[in-house]
């Protein structure tokens, strides 16, 4: 049994004045435990409209989202999100004391959560910077800062919305390999959202692509069986990125076209 | 430090000017150069009278404000949060916030007395919707995924409030209660124009029944330098407590 499914899922935002907008429909995919899955797709198309119904903090329209067999009703700590911008952090507190959040929440003890907070920063190659708080750090370290809050949390599944797309190409290179590399020791389930052919296939046990909007859906998935450090220069990396590029073309044309 | 030298400049510039304008522009007794009045301020300070009077405001405008701050934090709270509380009280903060604290002396004098607790009624009246709109409002600009992230967290409902709603809330909350007491200054000089025995607003009220001009200006300025200076308190306690609840992010 796959750990999430979307079952034919439909989303319509409603609107006051002028039409309403179907952003997915019949919308269907699985995710498996412990995989990491890419939704790739042109701006717009409806990927954090997706990721936001898997979070649980919009319902869908239609169709329903399953996990570990039951359907999604709302936010839970089982889906610990890293969201798109970085306005999800708490600007009050320290980065140490973000990362701690959720562990604060649960009533852990001032000490473990502390130690525990500090290693996930670590991982994240923050030590050092705990005691700043986040307008005093850079874009690529706020955006570390959410995934430290999130492994330290402990979710089953991570839910990551285009979490580097606001950096410099160097820095991005860099957080997919670190990513990467929590991904091979934690094995927790990742959906993984991004619109970089290049970072899905760098990052994604499998790749979903999805179609330009509007009634968006996976036009397909491309399994990705490469092992351990992927390098963008391998035959077999180009081989998957054609293949995935191929797929996508169209649906960024139709995407630009419907937007002019 | 150029800070303080700009502050130095301009009052010395605005006393001065002051100082001309009276010697030379309109020299009459009715609007007595700034050296007469420091002089008459300085008498007033000496025996005892500037102090008490200006005493008595204060201690009217903080407990009035404390009060109506303390009353107005939770209820702009509750009604940024909840949906249901909002509509129940918006009636009230919106009918009552139209009508101004200088009209309800009256009342409050027919209430109350010509007292403390009258005075206290009118800076509670004046103080709390300022604060309960500002809070409401810092509440409803908290970012979504502020509280989406707390929620994937696991935080509770109530531990959303506490930990997420009211820290990112500050800042608006301590910019009502500055523009309130602001207001606190309008409302406490008016209703001691009225209806009291001692304060600054009093003492205006007997210049002007005695004709003395002097006195008058004692109590102009130093209402506007209190106001000056209770700001740059507030002002430097917002920048020191609470840099850190700094909108940004
Ligand atoms: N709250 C909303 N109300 C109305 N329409 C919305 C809303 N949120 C998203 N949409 C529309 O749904 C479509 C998909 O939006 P979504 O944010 O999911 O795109 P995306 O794939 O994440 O894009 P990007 O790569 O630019 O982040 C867009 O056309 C957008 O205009
Ligand atoms: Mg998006």
């Amino acid at each position: 049994m796959p750990l999430v499914s979307f079952l034919d899922v439909e989303k319509t935002y409603r609107s006051l004045q002028g039409a309403d907008y179907t952003a997915v429909e019949h919308f269907n995919v699985e995710i498996e435990l412990g995989e990491f899955f890419c939704l790739l797709g042109p701006s717009g198309c409806g990927k954090t409209t997706v990721l936001k119904m898997l979070a649980g903090f919009e319902a869908p329209t239609t169709g329903q989202i399953l996990m570990d067999g039951r359907p999604v009703t709302g936010a839970s700590r089982d889906r610990g999100v890293v969201f798109q911008g970085d306005d999800s952090l708490y600007g009050w507190l320290t980065a140490v004391e973000n990362v701690e959040f959720g562990l604060r929440m649960r009533h852990v003890g001032k000490t473990e959560r502390r130690e525990r907070a500090m290693r996930h920063l670590e991982l994240v190659g923050l030590k050092g910077q705990e005691q700043k708080y986040p307008a005093e750090l850079s874009g690529g370290m706020k955006q570390r800062i959410q995934i430290a809050r999130v492994l330290a949390n402990e979710p089953k599944m991570l839910l990551m919305d285009e979490p580097f797309a606001a950096l410099d190409a160097q820095t991005r290179a860099l957080m997919q390999l670190e990513l990467a590399h929590i991904w091979r020791a934690t094995r927790t389930t990742v959906l993984f959202i991004t619109h970089d052919i290049d970072e899905a296939v760098t990052l994604g046990k499998r790749i979903g692509v999805m179609r330009a909007g509007p009634r968006s859906q996976v036009k397909g998935v491309v399994e990705v069986a490469l092992n351990g450090a992927r390098s963008r220069t391998d035959d077999g990396f180009l081989r998957y990125y054609k293949e995935v590029y191929e797929m996508i073309r169209d649906e960024v044309a139709k995407s630009i076209a419907g937007a002019s | 430090m150029s800070t303080y030298g700009g502050y130095a400049l301009g009052f010395v510039s605005l006393f001065l000017i002051w100082q001309l304008a009276s010697l030379y522009l309109v020299s009459s007794v009715l609007f007595p150069p700034p050296t007469v009045v420091f002089r008459k301020g300085w008498l007033l300070l000496r025996n005892g009278v500037l102090l008490e009077h200006l005493a008595a405001s204060l201690r009217r405008i903080l407990a009035g404000f404390l009060a109506g701050s303390l009353l107005g934090i939770p209820i702009g709270l509750a009604m940024g949060s909840f949906r249901s509380v909002r509509k129940l009280l918006e009636p009230y903060t919106e009918f009552l916030r139209f009508i101004p604290s200088v009209a309800m002396i009256t009342v409050a004098v027919i209430w109350f007395g010509i007292g403390e607790a009258s005075k206290i009624f009118l800076i509670i009246y004046t103080t709390i919707f300022i604060v309960i709109l500002n809070t409401a409002a810092g509440v409803a600009a908290i970012a979504p995924n502020k509280i989406r992230a707390a929620e994937s967290l696991g935080a509770t409902r109530a531990q959303i409030f506490c930990h997420v709603a009211m820290p990112a809330t500050v800042p608006y909350i301590l910019t009502g209660m500055r523009l309130a007491m602001g207001n606190s200054f309008t409302t406490i000089v008016a209703a001691e124009l009225i209806a009291a025995n001692d304060g600054l607003g009093k003492m205006l009220w007997d210049g002007r029944l005695f004709m003395l001009v002097d006195e008058i200006f004692v109590s102009l300025v130093t209402l506007g330098l209190l106001g000056f200076v209770v700001d740059r308190m507030f002002r430097w306690s917002i920048y020191t407590f609470a840099g850190k609840y700094s909108p940004a992010t």
